[in-house]
C-alpha cells in the first residue's frame, strides 16, 4: 500500500513532483465521488485528497462551495467520506482527507482517527487547525501513525514556520497565495519564495496549493515544489460537464495534462 | 469612568480561551493578522491617546452615556417590580453596535489599513460600520445575507446612502452565518489594507475580547446609573443573546456582583421543541464555528444547523465564547423566548411606554416580563435595550396587522392584541 511518504520517494527517484488531486467525498454522489477518484488515480494522481463535506467552509472558493452543498444536500455523512477513503486506498494509492475541524471533533478525535486508519488513510489536512489548538489530534495522529498535513501561508511568519514544520507529518501543504480555493490564472512568485523559506525549516517535502488549473502552471510549480495540489480545476470539471460520463472524461484528461506537467516540470533544469 | 478592580477582567488567558472555549480555531492565512490586530489592540488599550479619542468619539458622536430609564407601566405587566431600561437605543446610528464599531474602525487607521468589511444580520452593524467607516474616511464593505436584505431592505439602503458597499450572500441558509463566511473570504484575500470589523462578541481571539471590551461601557455606565437612580445594584441584568455582545457589554462590570443574576435571552423562534429556533446555549452543545470553540447548534456530526428567528439579529446557531463560558461556570442563565413572546413584549413597550425597540431587544424584554413575576414586587430589573425599533417597523407590522395582508405575515399571521 502506498503512504504519502513513498509517494514522494518514488516522485523524487524519478526526479519530478507528486500529483495531488482534490475531491469532495458525496460530489455528485457517493459512489460518483468513489467513481471519479478512481478515474484520478488510474490517469495518474500519486495522491488523493477526499474533502469532508462540511456546512461551513470559510477557505474555499464558489467552485468547491458549491459541490460540497450539493454533496450535503445528498446526505453525505461521515461513513461516507471514509468508504471513499477506502476505495482510494484499495486501489493503491495515498488517500488523505482534507477537513474543516469540526465535524472530527463532533465524531471525536481519537475516534476518528482510528477509524480513518482503519480505513486505509494516510492522514488529515486541517485549513482550519493550527498547531496550537491540535494537541490531541498530534496525539492521535502519533498513534494510528496518521500524517498531519497543516497549511502554511505566505503571511506565515518564520517563527510560524518553524512551529508549524515541526508538528507536520507526510508534507507541508504551501497555500500559495492569499485567499480561497479557485483557479488562478497565475501561480505567484509568492508561492516559490514561500517553498524556500518553508525549506529552511524542514526536510518534509513540500507541496503547493491554491490556483493551479492546466498542466503548463503544474509544471512550473513543479520546477520548485514538491508536490502541486489541484482541487478546484477537477471540482469545475464535473461541474461544468453536460453528464458523469462527460465529467469522468474531464478529471481523466485533466489528471492525465497535470500528471504530464509534473513530470516536465524539471526537464529544463 | 472608573475600571472596577476584578480579576474577570484578567479573562481570557493569553491565547484567548475562556476556561475551555474560545482560542483561534482559524485558517493559517489570517494568523498573522490575528496577531497583529492582538498586538495593535493591547497597545492601543494601554495608550490615553486613543482612550481619549474614542472617549471623545463615543461622547461628542455616538452620544454616550446613554441613558437609563424607568418604565413602571411596562413593569406593572412584570408583575409590579421596578424595571429600568439602559437606552442603547438612543445611541448615534440606533443600537449598541456602534460603540464597538468606532473602537475598531479607530484602530483600523492605527494599524494603516484603508477599508473596513463586516457582516450584517438585522443590518445594525452594518450601519454603524459603514458610519464609521464614513466617519475616519475609510473604505466600506458589507455582507448581508440574500434573505437578510430581503428582511432588513431599509438597512441596505442606509448603507449604501452612507457610502458603503453591500454584497447580498447567496450561498447556505443566507442569513447572518453566511455573511461572516463570506466576510473570512474577502479578509483572507485582503488582509494586508483591510481589517474585518466583527460585529459581536465571537471570532478567533482576540476578537471576543476586544469587541466586549468596546461594549463593556454600556455595563459600566448602567452601574453607576443603577446606584444613582436605584440606590442599589439591580437584582438582575437581562439582554438578548445572539452572538452576544450587548449582553457582554451589559454584563461585564455586574459579573463581580454576586447578587446581581445575569440572564440571557436567546431567539425561541418557534419554540425549542420545534427545531426551528436559534437559542443556541439553551439547545446547542460544544463545538467549532467561525475561529472559535463554543456552544453551537449542530447535527450528529458537527454540520452546522439552519436557525430560525424572526429577529435576523438573533439568527446565528454560534454564541460568543465568553457566554459559553458565563453558563457553564453557572455565573449568567440563559433562556429561550419565543418569536409570539418577543412580539407580545414588543408590543407591550410601544403601548406602556412609548418606546418602540428592536425585535431583538423585545426578547430581553419578554425575560423581564417573565422573570418580573417570579421575582417579587421588590425586584429590580435592568433591562439592556439594544436597539430601537424603526428597522423593524415593516415586519412588525406585518406582525399585526398593520402593514399588509395579515395573511402574508410571518409566521402564520398571528393577529395583535
Amino acid at each position: 500500500m502506498s503512504t504519502v511518504g513513498t509517494a514522494f520517494e518514488k516522485a523524487a527517484a524519478e526526479n519530478r513532483a507528486v500529483l495531488i488531486g482534490y475531491l469532495p467525498a458525496g460530489f455528485p454522489s457517493v459512489d460518483g465521488a468513489i467513481t471519479a477518484a478512481l478515474v484520478m488515480a488510474e490517469a495518474g494522481a500519486d495522491i488523493i485528497e477526499i474533502g469532508l463535506p462540511y456546512s461551513d467552509p470559510l477557505m474555499d472558493g464558489p467552485v468547491i462551495q458549491e459541490a460540497v452543498h450539493r454533496a450535503l444536500i445528498g446526505g453525505t455523512r461521515v461513513a461516507d467520506v471514509l468508504r471513499t477513503v477506502e476505495a482510494v486506498a484499495g486501489a493503491g494509492v495515498a488517500a488523505l482527507i482534507m477537513t474543516y475541524w469540526n465535524p472530527v471533533d463532533r465524531y471525536g478525535v481519537d475516534a476518528f482517527a482510528r477509524d480513518l486508519a482503519a480505513a486505509g488513510g494516510s492522514g488529515l489536512i486541517t485549513p482550519d487547525l493550527t498547531p496550537e489548538e491540535a494537541g490531541p489530534w498530534l496525539a492521535a495522529a502519533s498513534e494510528y501513525k496518521l500524517d498531519p498535513v497543516f497549511l502554511v501561508a505566505p503571511s506565515s511568519s518564520d517563527e510560524r514556520i518553524a512551529l508549524i514544520t515541526s508538528v507536520s507529518g507526510g508534507f507541508v501543504y504551501a497555500a500559495s497565495l492569499m485567499g480561497t480555493t479557485g483557479i488562478r490564472d497565475l501561480v505567484g512568485a509568492e508561492a516559490a519564495v514561500l517553498v524556500s523559506r518553508v525549506r529552511q525549516h524542514t526536510s518534509l517535502p513540500v507541496a503547493v496549493g491554491l490556483g493551479v488549473k492546466d498542466g503548463q502552471q503544474a509544471a512550473q510549480v513543479a520546477s520548485f515544489a514538491d508536490g502541486v495540489i489541484v482541487g478546484t480545476a477537477f471540482v469545475q470539471r464535473l461541474l461544468a460537464a453536460d453528464d458523469y460520463e462527460a465529467g469522468l472524461q474531464g478529471i481523466r484528461d485533466l489528471t492525465a495534462e497535470l500528471a504530464a506537467g509534473v513530470r516536465s516540470g524539471r526537464q529544463a533544469d | 469612568m472608573s475600571e472596577p478592580t476584578s480579576d474577570v477582567g484578567q479573562s481570557p488567558d493569553p491565547t484567548g480561551h475562556f476556561g475551555r472555549f474560545g482560542g483561534r480555531l482559524a485558517p493559517e492565512a489570517l494568523m498573522s493578522a490575528l496577531d497583529e490586530l492582538t498586538a495593535a489592540y493591547l497597545a492601543a488599550k494601554a495608550d490615553p491617546g486613543f482612550r481619549s479619542e474614542l472617549a471623545d468619539l463615543l461622547s461628542g458622536y455616538a452620544g454616550r452615556p446613554t441613558l437609563v430609564t424607568e418604565v413602571p407601566r411596562f413593569a406593572a405587566l412584570a408583575g409590579g417590580c421596578r424595571v429600568f431600561l439602559k437606552r442603547e437605543d438612543l445611541a448615534h446610528t440606533g443600537s449598541h453596535k456602534i460603540n464597538n464599531v468606532l473602537g475598531q474602525a479607530l484602530l483600523t487607521k492605527r494599524m494603516g489599513k484603508t477599508r473596513i468589511i463586516a457582516e450584517t444580520g438585522a443590518g445594525q452593524h452594518g450601519v454603524a460600520t459603514a458610519t464609521a467607516a464614513a466617519l475616519l474616511g475609510l473604505d466600506c464593505t458589507v455582507y448581508m445575507g440574500a434573505e437578510d436584505t430581503r428582511r432588513q431592505a431599509l438597512n441596505v439602503a442606509r448603507m449604501q446612502m452612507l457610502g458603503a458597499e453591500v454584497v447580498p450572500v447567496k450561498t447556505g441558509s443566507m442569513t447572518l452565518k453566511d455573511a461572516i463566511n463570506e466576510t473570512f473570504r474577502d479578509w483572507v484575500s485582503t488582509v494586508e489594507y483591510t481589517h474585518y470589523c466583527i460585529g459581536s462578541v465571537m471570532g478567533p481571539h482576540p476578537f471576543p475580547m476586544m469587541v466586549r471590551d468596546f461594549q463593556r461601557v454600556i455595563g459600566l455606565e448602567a452601574r453607576e446609573q443603577m446606584l444613582k437612580l436605584a440606590g442599589r445594584l439591580p437584582d438582575a441584568v437581562i439582554a438578548c443573546v445572539g452572538g452576544g455582545s450587548n449582553a457582554m457589554g451589559i454584563f461585564h462590570a455586574f459579573i463581580p456582583d454576586e447578587s446581581v443574576a445575569l440572564i440571557g435571552c436567546e431567539a425561541g423562534g418557534d419554540g425549542i421543541e420545534t427545531g426551528r429556533h436559534a437559542a443556541t446555549v439553551v439547545g446547542g452543545s460544544v463545538g467549532i464555528i467561525h475561529g472559535m470553540r463554543t456552544i453551537l447548534l449542530q447535527d450528529a456530526e458537527g454540520q452546522t444547523l439552519q436557525t430560525h428567528s424572526i429577529s435576523a439579529g438573533l439568527d446565528y446557531p454560534g454564541v460568543g465564547p465568553e457566554h459559553a463560558w458565563l453558563h457553564e461556570t453557572g455565573r449568567a442563565q440563559y433562556r429561550a423566548v419565543t418569536d409570539v413572546q418577543a412580539m407580545e413584549a414588543f408590543s407591550a413597550l410601544c403601548r406602556t411606554e412609548g418606546i418602540i425597540p428592536a425585535i431583538e431587544s423585545a426578547h430581553a424584554l419578554a425575560g423581564a416580563l417573565q422573570l418580573g413575576p417570579q421575582l417579587g414586587t421588590e425586584a429590580i430589573l435592568l433591562v439592556n435595550l439594544s436597539g430601537r425599533g424603526d428597522k423593524d417597523v415593516d415586519i412588525a407590522g406585518r406582525w399585526f396587522g398593520h402593514l399588509g395582508d395579515s395573511a402574508d405575515s410571518e409566521p402564520g399571521g398571528l393577529a395583535g392584541p
